[in-house]
């Protein structure tokens, strides 16, 4: 499924990087401890996470992720915001808890096949 | 006598006498009975130099002394993220240029939590460094989180460190603490302030572990921090930089009053035991 739709069906807003929403989205990985996301996640993953701060960036570049997803109403920091949009990594985010994001991704995948 | 830059902002503040004569470095000390002196120490004890990935390239030990000096700080500790290689070329500096540093480490337990140690001989910190590093993986890579590099006193690079520093290392919080007190070190939760790598931001609370302080960042004074967090008088705070680059030295200090500039003071000071103890938190 393209990221275009997980945003659309989600109802996500987009920070950085709109333009990327044409990336295939292979996985989702929900964690908000970094070392767990850099040792399990995988390229072209979407990561659902309430951490804000700009290490986040460097990670989504680190393992290719298609997008961060920031749940619970929770918004990066500015220093997140520039380093995301100086790495070309997009920046989402959602009102919606963490638990709801991801099961409603899960269903959105499982369906797709 | 011309004030160092940082105190010039403080003569604005309500109690400025009592700042100015906290810090003046030839403040009278205090005689304890038993004959010891004791005097105040502007002590900033979290500064990274070029080791760790998040700091700049500019912070080599004779910089990270020179500018400590310039903002009249007299102690200084220095420490990286899980390892602690340009630790000594620091006090080689500090030795030469009259400003007392102690070599430490902040290590990132497997919850994520910042925990810096701070030690009074290099061989209990290098045993510190070879038992987290034991439980670290992965390579770094410098593209993406920044290089690592390995310095002599002059700032020459010797090497660059491979490891993934920035990483977390395997041993839990309860461990970590357990490992800086084993090797008589003075183990603090780094910025508990700050939701991100913080005690109190990851964990919830401050579990029963046997820290010998908390610290605050340059974002709030530890009054302020005591309030937030309803810490009470319970815990020690000191507040320092986290400097990641030369203008965060001494952006935020402590002053302690102790007998000399070494680990078992702070950890008296940090205690306030025997006439030592926290005097006073500073930041601008």
């Amino acid at each position: 499924m393209r990221l275009k739709e997980v945003i659309e069906r989600l109802g996500l807003v987009v920070c950085t990087h709109r333009e990327r929403d044409e990336v295939e989205v292979t996985g989702g990985h929900a964690g908000d401890l970094l070392s767990d996301v850099m040792a399990n996640s995988q390229a072209g993953h979407v990561w659902v996470t309430i951490q804000v701060h700009p290490n986040i960036v460097a990670v989504a570049v680190l393992k290719d992720l298609a997008a961060i997803i920031l749940a619970n109403g929770r918004q990066p920091q500015s220093e997140t915001l520039e380093k995301a949009q100086v790495q070309g990594v997009t920046l989402l985010t959602t009102a919606l808890p963490t638990f709801e994001v991801v099961g409603r991704l899960y269903g959105m995948m499982k369906d797709e096949g | 006598m011309e004030l160092p830059p940082f105190l010039q902002s403080e003569r604005k503040r309500p109690g400025y006498a009592d700042a100015f004569n906290s810090s003046f470095i030839f403040h009278p000390s205090s005689f304890l009975e038993s004959g010891v002196m004791l005097r105040r120490w502007r002590a900033d004890l979290h500064i990274h130099t070029c080791l760790s990935p998040c700091a700049e390239k500019e912070m080599t030990p004779p910089a990270i002394v020179g500018q400590a000096r310039k903002v009249g700080l007299e102690l200084i500790a220095i420490c990286d993220h899980n390892a602690a290689d340009n630790a000594e070329a620091v006090m080689a500096v500090g030795r030469r240029e009259g400003v007392a540093v102690i070599p430490g480490i902040e290590i990132t337990t497997s919850e994520e939590v910042h925990i810096l140690g701070l030690f009074d001989r290099l061989r209990d910190l290098e045993a510190v460094c070879d038992h987290v590093d034991a439980y670290l993986e992965g390579e770094n890579q410098p593209e993406v989180f920044g290089p690592q590099e390995v310095v002599d006193e002059t700032g020459a690079v010797l090497r660059e460190n491979k490891r993934l520093l920035i990483g977390a290392c395997g041993l839990a919080l309860d461990e970590v603490v357990g490992l800086i007190a084993s090797y008589g070190g003075c183990a603090i939760a780094s910025h508990i302030d700050r939701e991100a790598f913080g005690l109190i931001g990851h964990l919830g609370f401050i579990p029963d572990v046997p820290l010998n302080g908390l610290e605050v960042s340059a974002r709030m004074t530890v009054a302020e921090a005591r309030e937030k967090f309803a810490l009470g008088t319970q815990y020690a705070i000191i507040r320092s930089s986290d400097a990641h680059r030369l203008e965060e030295i001494g952006k935020a200090s402590s002053v302690l009053e102790m007998e000399a500039p070494t680990v078992p003071e702070i950890r008296r000071a940090l205690e306030g035991v025997e006439g030592r103890k926290i005097i006073s938190d500073f930041g601008f």
